[in-house]
C-alpha cells in the first residue's frame, strides 16, 4: 500500500480526515517558502501538495496564478521543486504529491520525471490539464508504480467517465467541489455532496475535496461526505498578504491547526 | 512527393485527435465531457444535410462567397518572376477569413442548444466574426483580448462592442492571444455548462483543430477550382501567414494530395533566433500547451515563452497541431519574415494594387513577392490574403519611415 492509502487509512482508523494542503514551490522565494510549508504540515496538514509554478496556468484563479507568477519570478523550477520536496524529507515523513500542469514535466522527461521525484521524497504526482485519456504516454514511461497518480473527478464528470478514472488513480481522487477554476468563491455542499455518493457508488479509493474551501465550517462540512479536504487558495491569500511578514509560518501554523480541528469524520 | 504517400492526412487525425503525434486533449477534466460532447455533435453535424446546406447558404449570401482568386498583374510586375495569385479574404463578410469558421461554429453551438458564446482574440478578427455570427443567430457573446491587442486594434474593439458583444480586457502576461486564450478556458471552466468556446484557429484540444480545418478549408476548396478555371493547372506554391494556423490549413488542406509547394510564414519580429518573434515552427520545439500537443516557444523548464510580432493575430507562441505533423513530414515548409519586410509589403500592395492588406496577410506577401522573383515567369502563386489592413492603420501611420521606402514602387 502506498504511503498516501495508509495515511488515508490510518486517519480512518483514528476518525479522522485527511487535511491536504496546497502551496506553490518557491512563492516567493526557497526559504520562506520551505518555512511555509513546515508550518503547514506541522499545523496539521497530512498530506502536502507541492505546486509546480507554470507560466500559463489555465485552470487556476488569480490567487494561484499570482502566486505561480512571483515563484516564477524567483526562479522555481521543476528541479528546484524537488530539491525543497528533500529538504522538507529530513524532517517531515507526510506524503507529498507533487502539483503542475503537464509541459514542465514533458521538458523535464517522463522517466527522469520518476526517478527524480521519488528520489527526492515525492509521493505522487497531480496534472492539471491531463486527463486519464492522455495520462497513459507519462505513466507509459515509468519503470515502475511507486508514485501515486492523483486524478481529479469534476461535477461535469458522467458516471460511466467517473468508473474509467477510477480504474486509472491511485492514491485517492481529487474531486473538484465546483465548475470552475481554483479561487472561485462558494462552495455548494449540495453539489459536492451528491458528486462524492456518485463517486463513492463507483471506487473505494478516497475522495479529497477542493476548490472553494476555506474556512473550519467548510472543513467540517466537507469532512460529512469525504476522507479528505484540499485548501489551496486560502494558504495561498494569507501568504500573498503577509509576504513580507517575519511571522508568516505562524500564522499559516495557525490556520493549519483551526482548519485540522474540524476534519473530523462524523 | 509521391501522391499516395499524401494519402495518409486523409486519415487524420486520429480517433483521438492526434496528427501523428501532435493533438490531443490536454485539457482539465471539468472541461472534459464538454469536448467530448462537441466532437459527438460535430460528427453529426457533418453528417447532417440540413446542417450543411445552412452553412453554405450562409458562406454564399451573408459571408460573400466564393471569395476572388485575383490575378495581381501589377504585383507580379514588380516581382519580375512567378505569376502571383491572391486569395481574397479581405472581401469576406468582417474583412477575414475569420468569418468562414465563426459562421459554422456558431451554428454548432445553435444545434446543441447554447445560447451563449466566448472567444478570443488577437487581432480582434475573430472577436469581429465571432460577435458577428453571435448577432446573426440571436446569442450572447463575450470576446476575452490581451489589453495590449485592445490598444493596438482598437477598431476592432469597437466593432465588436457595436455588434452586441462584450469585450473583456486581459491584463495578465503580455496582454496578447496567449493571454486571452487562457482567460477564455478560465473563464469556460465556471461556464462550460451552458457557454460553447469558439477557438479562432486550427488550435486548442481536439476536435478543435479538425473542425476549424474543416471550416476553412471552403478557401482551398474554391482556390483550387478557380485556379484550375484560370490558368487549367493547379498553382506550383501556396503561401499563407501562419499564427495560430487557420488561414494556411484552410488554403493548403484541399492542395494535400496534390504535388503542390505550401509555405507557411511565421513572424520572425524582429529577429530570429536572437530577436523578439513569434516563429513557434521555425524556432520552437515540442510542448502542450492550450489542450493540445504541438511546437511552443518554450524555455529548457517547459515555461511558455513571450511571443513578439507587430501584427497581433501572429503574436503566440503556439501554433495548431497539424501544422506541426505538416512540417515534420516535411509536407509544408514554415519560414518566417522581419516585421521591417511586413510594414514593407503592406505599402507596396497598398501602391501597386490598391489593397490594403491586414498586417498578418502582409507576412505572407513579403515572403512570396521575394520568391515570386526566383521563379520562373511560368510558374504561378497562390497568396492567401487572409485580411484587410483597416484594423491595421494605427500601427502603420505610426512607423511613417517604412512608407517612405517604397515611394515609387510602382514601376
Ligand atoms: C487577417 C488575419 N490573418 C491571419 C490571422 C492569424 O490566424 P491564423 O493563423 O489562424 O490564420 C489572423 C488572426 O487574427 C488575422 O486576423
Amino acid at each position: 500500500m502506498s504511503l498516501i492509502a495508509q495515511t488515508f487509512k490510518n486517519l480512518e482508523q483514528k476518525g479522522r480526515r485527511a487535511l491536504v494542503g496546497f502551496v506553490t514551490a518557491g512563492d516567493p522565494d526557497i526559504e520562506k517558502s520551505l518555512a511555509v510549508m513546515e508550518a503547514m504540515i506541522e499545523g496539521g496538514c497530512d498530506i502536502l501538495e507541492v505546486g509546480i509554478p507554470f507560466s500559463d496556468p489555465t485552470a487556476d484563479g488569480p490567487v494561484i496564478q499570482a502566486s505561480s507568477q512571483r515563484a516564477l519570478a524567483g526562479g522555481m523550477n521543476l528541479t528546484k521543486a524537488l530539491g525543497m520536496v528533500k529538504a522538507l524529507r529530513q524532517h517531515h515523513s507526510a506524503p507529498i504529491v507533487l502539483f503542475s500542469y503537464y509541459n514542465p514535466i514533458l521538458a523535464y522527461g517522463a522517466e527522469r520525471f520518476y526517478r527524480d521525484a521519488l528520489a527526492a521524497g515525492a509521493n505522487g504526482l497531480l496534472v492539471v490539464d491531463l486527463p486519464f485519456e492522455e495520462a497513459g504516454e507519462l505513466t507509459g514511461k515509468w519503470p515502475g508504480k511507486d508514485l501515486d497518480l492523483i486524478l481529479l473527478v469534476a461535477p461535469t464528470t458522467p458516471r460511466e467517465r467517473m468508473e474509467q478514472i477510477a480504474l486509472n488513480a491511485s492514491g485517492f481522487i481529487y474531486l473538484v467541489s465546483m465548475t470552475g477554476v481554483t479561487g472561485s468563491a462558494g462552495l455548494d455542499l449540495e453539489q459536492v455532496t451528491h458528486t462524492a455518493n456518485t463517486l463513492k457508488s463507483v471506487t473505494d479509493i478516497p475522495i479529497a475535496v477542493g476548490f472553494g474551501i476555506s474556512t473550519p465550517d467548510h472543513v467540517a462540512a466537507v469532512s460529512k461526505v469525504a476522507q479528505g479536504i484540499v485548501v489551496g487558495s486560502a494558504f495561498e491569500r494569507i501568504i500573498e498578504k503577509n509576504i513580507n511578514a517575519t511571522d508568516l509560518p505562524s500564522i499559516i501554523f495557525q490556520y493549519a491547526k483551526t482548519l485540522k480541528a474540524t476534519a473530523l469524520k462524523p | 512527393m509521391n501522391p499516395t504517400e499524401n494519402r495518409q492526412h486523409d486519415q487524420m487525425p486520429n480517433q483521438r485527435g492526434y496528427f501523428g503525434s501532435f493533438g490531443g486533449r490536454y485539457v482539465a477534466e471539468t472541461l472534459m465531457p464538454a469536448i467530448l460532447e462537441l466532437e459527438a455533435a460535430y460528427d453529426k453535424a457533418k453528417q447532417d444535410a440540413a446542417f450543411q446546406k445552412e452553412l453554405s447558404h450562409l458562406l454564399k449570401n451573408y459571408a460573400g462567397r466564393p471569395t476572388p482568386l485575383y490575378f495581381a498583374k501589377n504585383l507580379t510586375d514588380y516581382a519580375k518572376g512567378a505569376r502571383i495569385y491572391l486569395k481574397r479574404e479581405d472581401l469576406a463578410h468582417t474583412g477575414a477569413h475569420k468569418i468562414n469558421n465563426t459562421l459554422g461554429q456558431a451554428l454548432l453551438a445553435r444545434h446543441m442548444g447554447k445560447k451563449k458564446v466566448i472567444a478570443e482574440t488577437g487581432a480582434g478578427q475573430h472577436g469581429v466574426a465571432t460577435a458577428t455570427a453571435a448577432a446573426l443567430l440571436g446569442m450572447e457573446c463575450t470576446v476575452f483580448m490581451g489589453v495590449e491587442d485592445v490598444a493596438r486594434q482598437e477598431p476592432n474593439v469597437k466593432r465588436m462592442e457595436l455588434l452586441g458583444a462584450r469585450v473583456v480586457p486581459v491584463p495578465s502576461g503580455t496582454g496578447t492571444l496567449k493571454d486571452a486564450m487562457n482567460e477564455a478556458m478560465r473563464y469556460w471552466v465556471g461556464a462550460v455548462k451552458d457557454t460553447y468556446y469558439v477557438i479562432g484557429s486550427v488550435a486548442g484540444p481536439h476536435p478543435y483543430p479538425m473542425m476549424v480545418r474543416d471550416f476553412q478549408q471552403i478557401i482551398g476548396i474554391e482556390a483550387r477550382e478557380q485556379i484550375l478555371k484560370e490558368e487549367g493547372r493547379l498553382a506550383d506554391m501556396l503561401v499563407a501567414c501562419v499564427g495560430g494556423g487557420s488561414n494556411a490549413m484552410g488554403l493548403f488542406y484541399p492542395f494535400r494530395n496534390d504535388s503542390v509547394e505550401m509555405v507557411g510564414v511565421e513572424a520572425g519580429g524582429t529577429g530570429v533566433p536572437n530577436g523578439k518573434h513569434a516563429a513557434t515552427l521555425c524556432a520552437g520545439s515540442v510542448g502542450v500547451l492550450h489542450g493540445s500537443k504541438s511546437y511552443l516557444l518554450q524555455t529548457a523548464d517547459g515555461q511558455i515563452q513571450e511571443a513578439h510580432s507587430i501584427s497581433a493575430g501572429l503574436d503566440y507562441p503556439g501554433v495548431g497541431p497539424e501544422h506541426s505533423y505538416f512540417k515534420d513530414l516535411k509536407r509544408a515548409r514554415y519560414v518566417w519574415v522581419l516585421d521591417d519586410a511586413v510594414l514593407k509589403a503592406f505599402h507596396l500592395l497598398s501602391r501597386t494594387e490598391g489593397i490594403l492588406p491586414a498586417l498578418e496577410s502582409s507576412h505572407a506577401l513579403a515572403w512570396a513577392v521575394e520568391q515570386a522573383g526566383r521563379m520562373d515567369r511560368d510558374k504561378i502563386l497562390i497568396v492567401n490574403l487572409s485580411g484587410r489592413g483597416d484594423k491595421d492603420l494605427g500601427i502603420v501611420l505610426s512607423k511613417k519611415e517604412s512608407q517612405q521606402q517604397v515611394k515609387g514602387a510602382k514601376k
